[in-house]
């Protein structure tokens, strides 16, 4: 193991979520991630299942982060649409813990299953007891997966599960995979309530 | 950075070439010289060295001084040198002079071995394509049979991405900065405007002005001077010159009233002293006959199938002769090709001039990129 490997087990340990997303992705793919922030998943992804990806990212540190780890990294803005991607390029396009921070959301996800055959799409979970408890206490939710205050936080669209289940019927979205998780374990009753963290494997509807 | 250093005293070096050229229009040239330079020390198993291909006016004194009191370095100093971002204590750089140039390399103004006089108007009109043989065989000439980079901004990215379809094993890895696939018609239609006003000058005798002992000193200057406003942005320009007046008041002349026309004139005044027209006109011919797709009925994912190397493609986001969207135009075709690839859109307030500048993240990018490419031992 050469020591970027290392670095990126490493890292990849402190996110849980990158080793549940792995599992949803066949050794050897093609892969694109979204906002791919300094390239620890698509480098942990290279490492464990040899994937071809490409990372897009916005901003300049993260560029040059991803860049400098040797995951070969896009600067574009997601909000502009995929359009540089021909459609069906690659095997799985990833956005993880981005979604709630784009303003164009309906059209990114939509152009995530154009340019890919699959899509992983993972999001803090609005509807998380402890958020909820925290708006009724009169506050914006702030946890770990929301570590932001309302005046501070990238996150523009925020939803529960729910929302997401019914984003997906409205636009022909068939989810092959969902995994709700709470402090890194799974969540199976009542995932809207107890979950925090909401996992979806998607592909267009047949 | 602090730990970087100039790379010192530099001397251009001549090869000589008998071999005869066969060029893209079809001429041949029959022998010729390149000059170059090159820093730094080509390892054992010559893997460490980096071509520099020159932009439009360029040549091959990228880096160094030739002489303690010279007030510039060669044009690309800021990049190349020990510590800097192409650190010459683990590269061989090379820079050269594009055939067809006015700095030591055959061209227009070199004596034909026939004649005995100056090529002038019969010297032949040079493509990306020919270039990039000419410096193929430069490497051949050094013995080196793959580049570690490639490396050129605008007219010389050109040439990194043709070295890369020309040559796919022979390139590693190629920067290809604020270029373009082709020009567009707005860039030709200005590159056409300079050359008409070099043309039209009554001292160019249809290129043959050497013999008359002048040269269409005019023509150029106003060519260089439509090239300056075109590499700069508005906004640059805004921030150096403004509408600052030169002598504090207006006069209702046609003399220098704005700073900005002085400035515009006087870098036209240095280009026409120390540049050759004939020159100049070729280089921007060889801009406008770039179009690798071309011969792909305008696929250029097609075009770059033979690539193989490793591309860092990077624009300027003031960059408005070489857009960014022209750059993405590359980087879709290098995934088409599922080549690796990365692309930075650097936000710069310079223009098309911006990849000559000293940028923080623009050179971050250059030195980290550059410090992943694997090198042999020392010699």
């Amino acid at each position: 193991m050469s020591n970027t490997s290392i670095k990126f087990a490493d890292a990849a340990k402190s996110r849980h979520d990158f080793a549940l997303i792995a599992k949803w992705i066949k050794p050897g793919a093609k892969v694109l991630d979204l906002g791919c922030g300094d390239g620890t998943l698509l480098g942990y992804l290279r490492d464990t299942l040899q994937v071809r990806g490409y990372g897009v990212e916005k901003d300049d540190a993260n560029w040059l982060a991803s860049m400098s780890n040797g995951v070969d990294v896009i600067q574009m803005d997601l909000e502009a649409g995929l359009s540089g991607f021909e459609a069906k390029s690659f095997d799985v396009v990833i956005l993880s813990q981005t979604l709630q921070a784009v303003l164009n959301t309906e059209g990114i996800v939509q152009e995530m299953l154009r340019v890919g055959h699959e899509a992983i799409v993972t999001f803090p979970n609005f509807g998380y007891w402890r958020h909820r408890f925290q708006l009724i206490a009169g506050q914006m939710p702030v946890s770990k997966n929301l570590p932001y205050q309302w005046y501070d936080t990238p996150n523009v669209h925020l939803c529960t599960i729910k929302d997401f289940d019914e984003f997906c019927i409205n636009h022909h979205i068939e989810v092959m995979e969902r995994l709700v998780l709470t402090e890194q374990e799974p969540i199976n009753m009542m995932p809207n309530l107890r979950g925090s963290l909401a996992m979806y494997h998607l592909k267009p509807a047949e | 950075m602090s730990e970087s250093s100039s790379i010192g005293i530099v001397a251009p070096q001549i090869a000589h070439f008998t071999d005869p050229l066969p060029l893209k229009s079809g001429e041949v040239l029959p022998q010729y010289d390149l000059v170059y330079e090159t820093y730094g020390t080509l390892n054992a198993d010559k893997s460490n060295a980096v071509m520099i291909c020159h932009a439009l006016s360029g040549h091959h004194h990228v880096a160094g001084k030739y002489a303690e009191t010279d007030k510039h370095a060669g044009w690309w100093d800021n990049l190349i040198g020990p510590g800097k971002p192409l650190d010459t204590n683990r590269f061989f750089v090379i820079g050269l002079n594009n055939l067809g140039g006015c700095h030591g390399s055959t061209g227009p103004s070199s004596i034909h071995p026939q004649t005995g006089k100056p090529w002038g108007s019969a010297f032949p009109l040079l493509t990306v394509e020919d270039w990039v043989t000419s410096q193929a065989r430069l490497a051949d000439y050094l013995g080196i049979k793959q580049l570690a980079a490639i490396v050129g901004g605008s007219l010389g990215g050109m040439q990194a991405l043709q070295w890369t379809i020309s040559y796919p094993e022979r390139v590693r890895h190629a920067l290809v900065i604020a270029a373009a696939p082709n020009l567009t018609a707005q860039n030709i239609a200005f590159n056409e405007v300079a050359r008409q006003a070099i043309i039209t000058d009554p001292e160019f005798h249809g290129g043959d002005y050497y013999a008359h002992k002048v040269v269409p000193r005019r023509g150029l200057r106003i060519a260089r001077m439509l090239g300056h406003i075109t590499y700069l942005s508005d906004d640059a320009m805004g921030a150096k010159f403004g509408r600052k007046l030169r002598e504090g008041e207006i006069k209702y002349s046609f003399d220098v009233e704005f700073e900005m026309e002085s400035y515009l004139r006087y870098q036209g005044d240095k280009f026409a002293g120390e540049f050759d027209a004939n020159t100049y006109l070729r280089m921007t011919r060889a801009l406008d006959y770039f179009d690798p797709a071309l011969a792909h009925d305008g696929d250029l994912s097609q075009a770059l199938a033979p690539a193989q190397a490793d591309f860092l493609v990077i624009s300027f986001t003031s960059d408005w002769r070489f857009s960014p969207a022209r750059s993405r135009e590359i980087v879709k075709a290098l995934l088409d090709n599922e080549l690796s690839v990365s692309y930075a859109e650097v936000t710069a307030a310079h223009g098309h001039d911006a990849f000559l500048m000293q940028d923080a993240h623009y050179h971050a990018i250059l030195r980290n990129y550059l410090k992943k490419i694997k090198v042999g031992g020392q010699a």
